[in-house]
């Protein structure tokens, strides 16, 4: 496997001023993340993970310290330019999906490419349809989004996330919204996607979900406390499988 | 963004909101609805008023005796005798300007024929009158120099008067009419020239030669006016100057007297219209406006909230790539588009308005190239102007801030 470094954060702090406290979210983080990671960031809420994340995803600027994503040191763009690299070199997926209301699928995942003025507008409706595709919604491409599940509207916010070609996919809380064999489902769909060489990064408080990544970091106020190869990784499918098993024994 | 994804955006997202897209655009729609039939309806009455006027003669000027002042009581002008007949034929042999002159002359009375009768006017003046005052014969013709020098008891009777004393088809010319007991000859007809400004018919006359209506009716030398012909339009200012000198000359005032007469001439009819005119449109046009603004705030008002209820949009939008310009162009744009195509509705609304108006009231309508054009583009501006601190609020959102909105 390629270990090209994607994102390396040095002594990364972040400061919130409440009021007259400062707030010290991040204290001092130092992570390293190669192509082809799958990795879970863990940690109860306040940690820092959130944090951790919008830095990550070109959201939010670290109040001091070093963040290179792709070999570019972040530190020092503009607003302007922090939305460039979002749109050409990230992708996000959100627990509540947020996709446009009552647009069809395959222009929703359009969207990122509509601000990219370097794509021409059958290449971005190519490279929707294969996402979407490769998502597993070949036939519901013109469907609306509300008129999908939830496990069908996030399947359409990854195929957002990598139409692009991102180096790194960002995903909040992807499976807060969605019920257990969904989830599993969803992370099927990661795992398949990270086989297949896409860099991922995690953030989830549920270790069950943890456990089809391949890293987990867990944070815990501000710092990372444990950071962990996994070495019997759990298949999704399999685990679906299962799923499917239990309900059957249930039903007996 | 290139601009022709950034429209499809926007239109996207009026066809998603399709309700609240038309009740915001209702504002505008009356506004510029009511902007186009407001100025249609009052250029409208305008330009009428200047056409009749006009009919009257552009070029005309008319000199009438100052108003009588004697003991502090005024006396009027038709009391007045400071205008003669030798005063036409001065002005006529000095003017270097007047294109015809005409003494003019006027009584009124009863005119008789056979067991009918009417109660009417007399008008007269030379053989220039006709052509000063644009009367124009349809049957017969007008009196010759000799008959004006002879006094003679011609006429020629307006359409009104043909109506009320003559019998259906039965032709005037070569009948004799009494006029106050005077009896006169027909010999020509008036073509129909319909009510004056001031609602007056216009065809209910009698035209005969001055002298005539001096020496046989009024019995008086003095004239109730005389009528001029400018050369051109432009030469009535120059030659209304050159009458006044002319005229104080001929009544030998002192350089200190006031004019013992007056001038007047159609321009100052006009203007006079014109002005009342003017302000009822401005009056109208100002009400009309302010719907339109009231109009602009309504989009405002419903980008706001747009605006908010769509944070989480926004959010995503700046979180894949959206930058603030990006986000800021689509609102200005979204909102420019609302009231562009509630302005081309509005249009064709006030146009179909208007051609209502003209038809069921009768009133003359006039919609002008400039009324269409103006209120486009001023309800492009209310949409650039009432968009533009919305889509700024919603540019300036921060992009973690607006994902987290609930």
């Amino acid at each position: 496997m390629n270990n090209k470094t994607i994102i390396e954060i040095k002594n990364l702090h972040k400061n919130y001023q409440v009021g007259e406290e400062t707030v010290k979210a991040l204290r001092g983080v130092d992570l390293t993340i190669s192509k082809g990671e799958f990795v879970a960031i863990m940690g109860t809420s306040g940690s820092g993970k959130s944090t951790l994340l919008n830095i990550l995803g070109c959201l939010d600027l670290p109040s001091s310290g070093d963040y290179f994503l792709d070999g570019g040191n972040v530190k020092s763009l503009n607003r302007n330019q922090l939305a460039t690299i979002r749109n050409q070199k990230l992708g996000f997926v959100f627990q509540s999906y947020n996709l446009l209301p009552r647009t069809s699928a395959l222009e929703n995942v359009e969207l990122p490419l509509l601000y990219n003025p370097l794509v021409s507008n059958t290449e971005r409706r190519e490279k929707a349809e294969q996402a979407l595709i490769a998502v597993g919604l070949k036939d519901r491409m013109k469907h609306l989004s509300n008129q999908m599940s939830g496990g069908q509207q996030q399947r359409v916010a990854i195929a957002r996330s990598m139409v692009n070609d991102p180096v790194v996919i960002f995903a909040d809380e992807a499976t807060g919204n969605l019920d257990t064999r969904t989830s599993f489902e969803i992370m099927a769909l990661f795992q398949q996607l990270n086989n297949n060489g896409m860099t991922v990064c995690f953030v989830t408080h549920e270790p069950d979900i943890a456990e089809f990544t391949k890293r987990n970091v867990v944070f815990r106020d501000g710092l990372i406390i444990k950071d962990e190869r996994i070495s019997n990784r759990q298949n999704a499918i399999t685990a679906l499988a299962q799923l499917k098993d239990e309900t059957y024994a249930f039903g007996n | 963004m290139k601009l022709i994804n950034l429209f499809k955006i926007a239109t996207a997202a009026i066809i998603r909101n399709k309700m609240r897209s038309f009740l915001t655009m209702l504002g505008i729609v009356i506004g510029v609805a009511a902007v186009i039939a407001m100025l249609a309806i009052g250029q409208g009455s305008n330009a009428s008023i200047r056409s009749t006027i006009s009919s009257m003669g552009t070029n005309l000027i008319s000199v009438k005796p100052e108003s009588q002042n004697r003991g502090g009581v005024h006396q009027g002008q038709s009391t007045s005798q400071k205008l003669k007949v030798s005063d036409v034929d001065y002005l006529k042999s000095k003017s270097l300007l007047i294109n015809a002159i005409s003494p003019e002359v006027d009584g009124s009375g009863q005119v008789i024929y056979g067991a009918n009768n009417w109660p009417t006017q007399i008008y007269s003046g030379n053989e220039e009158y006709s052509f000063i005052k644009k009367y124009e014969v349809e049957t017969g013709r007008i009196y010759t120099s000799a008959e004006i020098k002879k006094a003679a008891k011609v006429c020629l009777v307006g359409q009104t008067v043909i109506e009320n004393v003559f019998a259906e088809g039965e032709d005037p010319i070569g009948k004799s009419i009494r006029f106050n007991n005077i009896p006169f000859k027909v010999i020509g007809t008036l073509k129909e020239k319909g009510n004056n400004t001031f609602g007056q018919d216009q065809d209910d006359m009698i035209l005969a030669p001055y002298t005539t209506v001096m020496k046989r009716i009024n019995r008086q030398t003095y004239l109730r006016a005389i009528v001029i012909s400018a050369k051109s339009e432009d030469q009535i200012v120059a030659t209304s100057a050159e009458i006044t000198k002319l005229l104080r000359t001929a009544h030998k005032l002192k350089e200190s007297a006031d004019d013992d007469f007056e001038i007047r001439t159609q321009e100052e009819l006009i203007s006079n219209f014109g002005s009342i005119s003017e302000m009822m449109l401005v009056l109208l046009g100002s009400i009309a406006g302010i719907s339109l603004i009231v109009g602009g705030i309504g989009i405002m008002n419903i980008m706001y909230v747009s605006v908010t209820e769509r944070t989480r949009e926004i959010g995503l939008r700046m979180a894949i790539g959206g930058k603030g310009k990006d986000i800021l162009r689509q609102f200005l744009l979204e909102a420019t588009l609302l009231s562009v195509f509630g302005g081309i509705i509005g249009i064709v609304l006030g146009i179909t308005a208007s051609n209502i108006v003209e038809d069921a009231l009768g009133w003359p309508v006039l919609i002008t190239t400039n009324s269409i054009l103006l209120s486009f583009l001023f309800c492009t501006f209310i949409g650039v102007f009432f968009g533009w601190y919305p889509a700024r609020k919603a540019a300036k959102m921060e992009p973690i801030e607006a994902l987290r909105h609930e």
